[in-house]
């Protein structure tokens, strides 16, 4: 037998740097949670979770914060994959919370529930006194995200204060807060796009229909398609047309756009990405181009 | 293939965001819409060249302030490798965000302009690359362009640098000659200095040998959680008792035998389990399950180890730490939680010996504290045991953060010294 040189490939490296971070949160947290939206950045996150405890069952529930305006492919896969795995789903409702006047809905033609989201997440996360919640954010998606950190501190407004980020070496992780605090956990921090697609094909994993090619009725803004929907506001010079696409993201639908594509296997996929010259976010989220430090603005005040 | 981490130091003087910006660029990580964005700002602020030093600055008041407040970590793949480089600032608080960055890195990149040659700054951020053990150090002697690619000015710095270095713990240091701005040596060798034998930075990157730099003889098992399945349905898993926990040394096969510590009882690996099937070996950094052949009252906190082959079970620590807070200080009687591996306990700072002086590695023995961005040797009484290694010969097991248990920050890291 040859010598072992205990190489270990890319994906083992970031599947097993995942593992780890995801049970030291089950070991040091009372009240973790999986924010599961039925993306496959969050999907490729309850496969982790899956391995960090097996045979046991995921010691924490998966909860989505449903902006009311998500593509029913997307929900249908999200019930179906917490079904399958015995999971406890809890939906946080964006229409709750206008109900409650706990929000206000944007008005005209370009309003979106994507703001609206960070008053329903944080008010959930009071509500079900979650100390831990794991998000499937990258540091590769944008720029204020490559500065933060793994285990990212939270106040008890829910706000991330990028100046004073806990320093974070080895793989020791700081897990003390006070009540009312949160950490936010991203264990898939260090994965680039590519590899949550690598990591997908190696593992076979399932994810909804519209991450491949389809036809769909779609119409132009901001050199963006926006999909034909009753919740998407659609103008009179916006003209409807047919269009093979696929989704690079999956949000809500009032701010994703998909892109032109052919791909219709997870390998058309990956061949397509390696090619391509724009980022994901640039590509299909309308919702960080409003200014160059939007994503900065909104993780301030809690968001994802 | 694999990963290498890498950490830059330097600052924005000596050309490390042109270094990254070329290298991201050359490997098509940096995408149409981010250059797009980096020249609208450029153009926006007067500036006459495409500032690539904006794709790394992320935050609103680093843009402002054109300053680099924290660690950024960026990421670019050849066919050969992922790549993640912790690029640290050089401005303010540069210790502790170097210490940070060295901490998991493969490899340091020291950017020297040839003009200047090694610098005060040079020898700091070369002493923490020492100090975190980094296994590798790449010198890149850059702005060789505007030394008209003189070997001369190249060796120069080279014996300079390596006398130096000589008093550190560097293993494997390398040279080489580079234009950032031009592009020599940086992806492919340059025609520019015919004199010069070694290899283009990109290509010794890719290239560099690290999968031994991991400890792969002493076995390391923190037992991090215990996985008791209570799923009614799963009778096959009903007595299932596992310990999960990410290998930090050596190499563990079912049928080995080790010792539990703190208990010191030995059994034997019955199985070593993952989501995927049992495995015949697991070594750093894979997250497995393990199972045992007797019945040992085992939790986190917990070390496996060999029975001939232990970690120093310490309550009194000497270590090295860097101090990375600014709203307190360390002291003498200082009380601290301390994390190390999977096991949190408090800790007591007995002593402080020395404040090293980084620039000129003085030690200070009259200095009664530690502030922001100091390093000092202490001495630590912990409330229980740690099953330690020398951090020379286990990163993992070797280092540890201290927290302030009044604000929860993370307040120092420290490696463990002299342990026999």
């Amino acid at each position: 037998m040859l010598q072992r040189d205990y190489t270990t490939s890319q994906l083992d490296v970031l599947e097993a740097e995942a593992i780890h971070i995801m049970r030291e949160v089950a070991a040091e947290f009372e009240r973790p949670c999986l924010l599961f939206s039925g993306g496959k950045d969050s999907i490729v996150m309850l496969r982790i979770a899956e391995k960090a405890f097996w045979p046991a069952a995921i010691p924490f529930p998966l909860m989505h914060v449903d902006t009311g305006h998500n593509f029913d492919e997307v929900i249908e896969f999200r019930d179906r994959r917490a079904a399958e795995l015995g999971a406890r789903l809890i939906v946080a409702s964006v229409q709750d919370s206008i109900d409650q006047g706990r929000v206000v809905e944007e008005t005209g033609r370009r309003a979106s529930r994507n703001r609206l989201q960070t008053t329903t997440l944080l008010d959930a996360i009071e509500e079900h006194e979650f100390d831990a919640v794991f998000g499937g954010a990258r540091r590769d998606e944008e720029k204020a995200r490559a500065k933060e950190r793994v285990f990212s501190f939270r106040d008890d407004f829910g706000q991330w204060d990028p100046k004073n980020q806990r320093p974070e070496l080895w793989n020791l992780y700081n897990a003390r807060i006070r009540k009312g605090e949160h950490i936010r956990v991203f264990p898939l921090s260090n994965w680039t796009e590519l590899d949550v697609w690598d990591y997908i094909r190696r593992e076979g994993i399932e994810i909804p229909s519209i991450y491949f090619a389809h036809t769909r009725k779609v119409f132009e803004r901001d050199g963006m398609l926006l999909p034909d929907s009753d919740v998407v506001q659609r103008g009179e010079d916006e003209p409807l047309f047919e269009a093979v696409v696929r989704y690079r993201t999956v949000g809500d639908m009032t701010c994703t756009g998909a892109v032109q594509s052919t791909a219709a296997t997870v390998e058309e996929i990956i061949e397509e990405i390696a090619a391509t010259r724009i980022t994901e976010r640039g590509a299909t989220r309308a919702d960080d181009r409003s200014s160059e430090a939007a994503m900065e603005d909104r993780k301030r005040e809690g968001y994802f | 293939m694999d990963i290498l981490r890498f950490a830059t130091a330097g600052s924005v003087d000596d050309g490390k965001s042109t270094l990254i910006g070329r290298l991201l660029y050359d490997s098509k990580a940096i995408f149409e819409d981010q250059l797009e964005a980096v020249e609208r700002t450029s153009r926006d602020r007067g500036t006459e060249y495409t500032d690539l030093s904006l794709l790394t600055d992320g935050l609103r008041a680093e843009r402002e302030q054109g300053i680099t407040i924290d660690v950024a970590y960026r990421y670019f793949a050849t066919p050969r490798r992922k790549f993640i480089i912790a690029d640290t600032p050089g401005h303010i608080q540069y210790t502790r965000n170097m210490v940070t960055g060295a901490s998991t890195a493969d490899l340091a990149i020291i950017l020297i302009d040839a003009r200047k040659g090694v610098l005060e700054q040079s020898r700091r951020h070369a002493f923490l690359t020492s100090l975190l053990r980094v296994p590798h150090l790449v010198l890149a002697v850059n702005k060789m362009d505007l030394v008209d690619y003189s070997q001369e000015r190249f060796e120069e710095i080279r014996e300079e640098f390596t006398a130096f270095a000589s008093k550190l713990n560097v293993a494997d240091l390398t040279f080489i000659p580079i234009s950032a701005l031009h592009g020599d040596n940086v992806v492919s060798r340059s025609e520019n200095t015919p004199w010069y034998q070694g290899t283009s930075l990109l290509h010794h990157l890719e290239n560099v040998h690290i999968a031994s730099d991991r400890n792969l003889t002493d076995v390391r098992f923190p037992v991090q959680y215990v996985i008791r399945p209570q799923r009614a349905t799963d009778h096959a898993f009903h007595d299932y008792r596992g310990y999960a926990g990410q290998v930090a040394g050596g190499v563990l096969k079912p049928g080995d035998e080790v010792v539990h510590l703190p208990s010191g009882l030995t059994t034997r690996i019955a199985s070593i389990d993952t989501f995927d099937g049992p495995v015949e070996e697991a070594f750093p950094p894979m997250s497995v399950t393990l199972r045992f052949e007797d019945d040992i009252d085992i939790s986190r906190g917990d070390m496996i180890a060999r029975p001939n082959n232990q970690p120093h079970v310490a309550q009194e620590l000497e270590a090295m730490v860097c101090w990375m807070t600014d709203g307190l200080k360390l002291t003498p009687r200082s009380k601290l939680t301390i994390k190390h591996t999977t096991r949190t306990a408090r800790a007591l700072v007995r002593d402080l010996h020395y404040r090293l002086d980084v620039n000129t590695l003085h030690r200070d023995e009259e200095a009664t504290s530690l502030g922001l961005n100091e390093i000092g040797r202490v001495s630590l009484r912990v409330t229980q045991p740690l099953f330690v290694d020398d951090y020379g010969r286990n990163r993992l097991t070797g280092g540890f953060i201290l927290i302030d248990e009044a604000t929860n920050g993370t307040v120092a890291a420290g490696m463990i010294m002299d342990v026999r």
